[in-house]
């Protein structure tokens, strides 16, 4: 049997706010998948549905289930750089089709396809280091979704353990919630600013100067908070980290001045 | 009549909550006090996750066989020489106490904690009958003479510091030496002990909440950590539980079961100090007790969530666990839910009792972190109701407009790929264009509620979807 010689093919669903706002967690997460063995390509793509399952909107979140998982075909493995998304489609798209004989098992088996980046090198792929350096003292933020769905704990700490130079200290509370979730930060932002302002005096006295997270939308906020604080602790996502890929510059950072 | 409800205010609610210094100082104490040590409980026992799921299923058991129950809890009753009373509203709930207090002339009626009379607005309906109701919990007692509904299942002056009961005590109590030192708690609690004792002697009619009620022996079950509910019970002629539906547990194996991870989930203690089961009026050979025992069943709207998405919502058992775990209760506070139930529950419970139409709110102001669902020692899935109330929302017609024009603005493009490469290709180097300079933006028009207090980041500029077609093109 030489079947295990095939490479897994991964269908990388970046995610809305990757492709919008920082593509470079894409490429982080390609390199890392890349690097691990795995055949990459990137289906067409828009939005895994959630806001519209969050917003109550069941028809539009099915529709756009049903748009991912057309997309997503001929892939042994589909992966996200985000356990909020990873979580939508693992966990809630079963929910969705629930009720429709037609659609259940498909859904199921999607849904049983579907990982977090982190957790699937680890877990899966079952990756021990990463070569990568970044000597800075860094915290870890467990996004929710991620955390408390999908299980996503260990593995990140794992492996930034193995990045050359790198210091690991925990935040107090890392498992509490940011005050992102969604068009909650919007809609009830007063609420929301006061949760991420928690958040950021943890952060603040942690005594990192890189704090990290597998979800854009936690960092956006996290970032947004500290930034308007004058704070100069830097945000980025774990994987840009973990693929060595720390050159752009950091969550609303300002973009370098080209010579 | 159903307490008042200041729910459609919740935006305006928690605004002023976050401004309140004083509620935020008390705020922090349920951060302090709650999580740790439930966190501890669960630890002590290798057993809790296992008895979690246990507690579940003694709940979703119940639920499903409620009016078989029921049923076999009344008989049980009466034959212990108890009376039950069936109320199917609030006001039906008030009447029934109410003639159960004049038709024995009572003046005064001591009261242990109980959400549910709470609900019903008993004190209220009392003092219009001319009797004065009495809150003999430490909690229940100072927001009483403060005027105010609690903020939190089992802690209801949680929302208050210790020198604000001070200051409450030196108020209400005027016969007492102005001079005093009321400096430790332990001086402000045996001031009340003091109060209370008075107040428990004289009382005509005692009334409780129930934790339990148990079919198999027709008991009901408090758990108390003062005593309170034991004298509330004992000393007065007449003895009234009021309890929902609900709560019954078929057996006192099953109460037993689902006792243990009540106390742990609320407190972190193993058990509460005060376990009371009563069963029937003062026996013959009984050395105290009430001479009548009634039992008013309260439905207000609970059998019409059976059979539907809510039904989970009444596993409930009212440990708090989800409010102490909620960083939205923790940023607002109870009273900014604005009825009885406030928190992850409340969220879910309130608008299937008082109507989602005037606590829309309520299921919307949630992250969905999930961490209420993490600890809830019955495994309802919170997240998951509130999501159920939002599509009923969304389904009337009931969120609001702008909200829902957005959502359908960003449906249409999502729909169709093309267009939301193209359209988002755009925007995106446009946005990035605008905020290269500082790499984030300080206002962002329709993003206002985000922007007043935190910068929004820019995008990078072209899209990764955007990026990766050119870079594949150039590899091959």
């Amino acid at each position: 049997m030489n079947a295990q010689k095939q490479p897994p093919r991964v269908g990388l669903f970046a995610t809305c706010l990757v492709d919008l706002f920082r593509p470079s967690v894409g490429f982080a997460a390609v390199k890392l998948l890349e690097d691990a063995g795995c055949q990459v390509t990137v289906p067409s793509q828009t939005c895994c549905g959630q806001p519209a399952f969050n917003s109550g909107d069941r028809r539009t979140a099915r529709d756009l289930a049903l748009q991912v998982m057309d997309a997503f075909v001929n892939v042994d493995y589909i992966v996200a750089p985000s356990g909020s998304c990873g979580g939508m489609i693992a966990r809630h798209y079963p929910e969705l089709f629930e009720n429709d004989p037609s659609l259940r098992a498909r859904a199921h088996a999607f849904a049983a396809k579907m990982h977090e980046l982190v957790s699937f090198l680890v877990d899966v792929l079952k990756v021990e280091h990463v070569k990568a350096a970044f000597p800075e003292k860094v915290a870890y933020h467990d996004s929710c979704s991620g955390l408390r769905e999908l299980g996503v704990c260990a593995q990140p700490r794992k492996l930034l353990d193995t990045v050359e130079g790198l210091e690991q200290v925990e935040m107090k509370d890392p498992d509490v919630c940011c005050g992102f979730g969604g068009a909650f930060a919007v809609k009830y932002g007063e609420i929301s600013d006061a949760i991420v302002g928690v958040k950021a005096d943890t952060i603040e006295e942690s005594g990192a100067r890189v704090v990290l997270a597998g979800d854009l939308g936690c960092l956006m906020n996290m970032a947004g908070k500290l930034s308007r604080r004058g704070s100069g602790i830097e945000v980025r996502h774990v994987a840009e980290v973990l693929a060595g890929m720390t050159g752009t510059p950091a969550i609303g950072a300002p973009q370098k001045k080209s010579a | 009549m159903t307490a008042h409800s200041t729910s459609p205010a919740f935006k305006e609610n928690a605004h002023n909550a976050l401004a309140d210094a004083q509620l935020q100082k008390a705020l922090g104490n349920v951060r302090l006090n709650f999580i740790g040590r439930r966190a501890a409980a669960a630890d002590r026992l290798p057993e809790f996750e296992a008895l979690r799921d246990q507690a579940r299923d003694i709940r979703d058991h119940v639920l499903r066989y409620l009016d078989v129950y029921l049923e076999i809890y009344e008989r049980n009753v009466v034959a212990a020489g108890g009376h039950v009373h069936w109320a199917r509203t609030a006001d039906e709930a008030c009447s029934i106490i109410v003639d159960i207090a004049k038709a024995r002339g009572a003046k005064t009626v001591a009261k242990g904690k109980s959400m549910v009379s709470e609900e019903i607005g008993l004190n209220a309906a009392l003092e219009r009958a001319g009797v004065k109701a009495i809150e003999t919990d430490l909690g229940e007692y100072i927001i009483q003479l403060r005027g105010e509904a609690p903020s939190h299942i089992i802690a209801p002056a949680v929302h208050l510091n210790q020198e604000d009961v001070e200051a409450e005590f030196r108020k209400a109590h005027t016969h007492l030496p102005k001079d005093r030192d009321l400096e430790a708690p332990e001086a402000l609690l045996a001031e009340a002990r003091a109060e209370l004792r008075a107040k428990f002697l004289s009382a005509d009619v005692g009334v409780t909440g129930a934790n339990f009620l148990v079919a198999e022996t027709g008991t009901s079950i408090i758990v108390t950590n003062e005593g309170n509910g034991d004298l509330s019970q004992i000393l007065p002629k007449v003895h009234v539980v009021v309890a929902s539906i609900e709560k019954i547990a078929p057996t006192l194996e099953d109460a037993s079961a689902l006792m243990r991870v009540l106390a742990r989930s609320a407190t972190g203690q193993d058990m509460s100090v005060y376990t009371t089961l009563s069963t029937g009026p003062r026996r013959l050979d009984d050395v105290d007790g009430p001479q009548e025992y009634h039992v008013v069943l309260v439905d207000n709207g609970r059998s019409n969530m059976l059979g539907t998405d809510f039904e989970d919502m009444l596993r409930c058992i009212r440990c708090g666990a989800c409010m102490n775990h909620c960083p939205v209760y923790h940023a607002v506070g109870g009273h900014a839910y604005g009825w009885v139930y406030p928190g992850p529950m409340g969220a879910v419970l309130t608008p299937s009792l008082i109507g989602v139409e005037k606590s829309g709110h309520l299921p919307n102001a949630s992250t969905f972190c999930g961490r209420c669902e993490s600890v809830c020692p019955v495994h309802i899935p919170l997240p998951k109701l509130m999501r159920h109330w939002r599509e009923r929302e969304f389904e009337r017609h009931l969120s609001p407009a702008p909200a829902r024009a957005g959502l359908s603005l960003w449906a249409f493009f999502a729909k169709r790929p093309a267009l939301y490469r193209f359209a988002t290709s755009v925007a995106m180097r446009a946005l990035a264009w605008l905020g290269r300079d500082k790499g984030r933006f300080a206002s962002l028009p329709l993003a206002k509620g985000w922007t007043k207090t935190r910068d929004m980041p820019a995008p990078q500029g072209a899209t990764f979807q955007a990026q990766w077609k050119t870079q594949r093109k150039r590899s091959r």
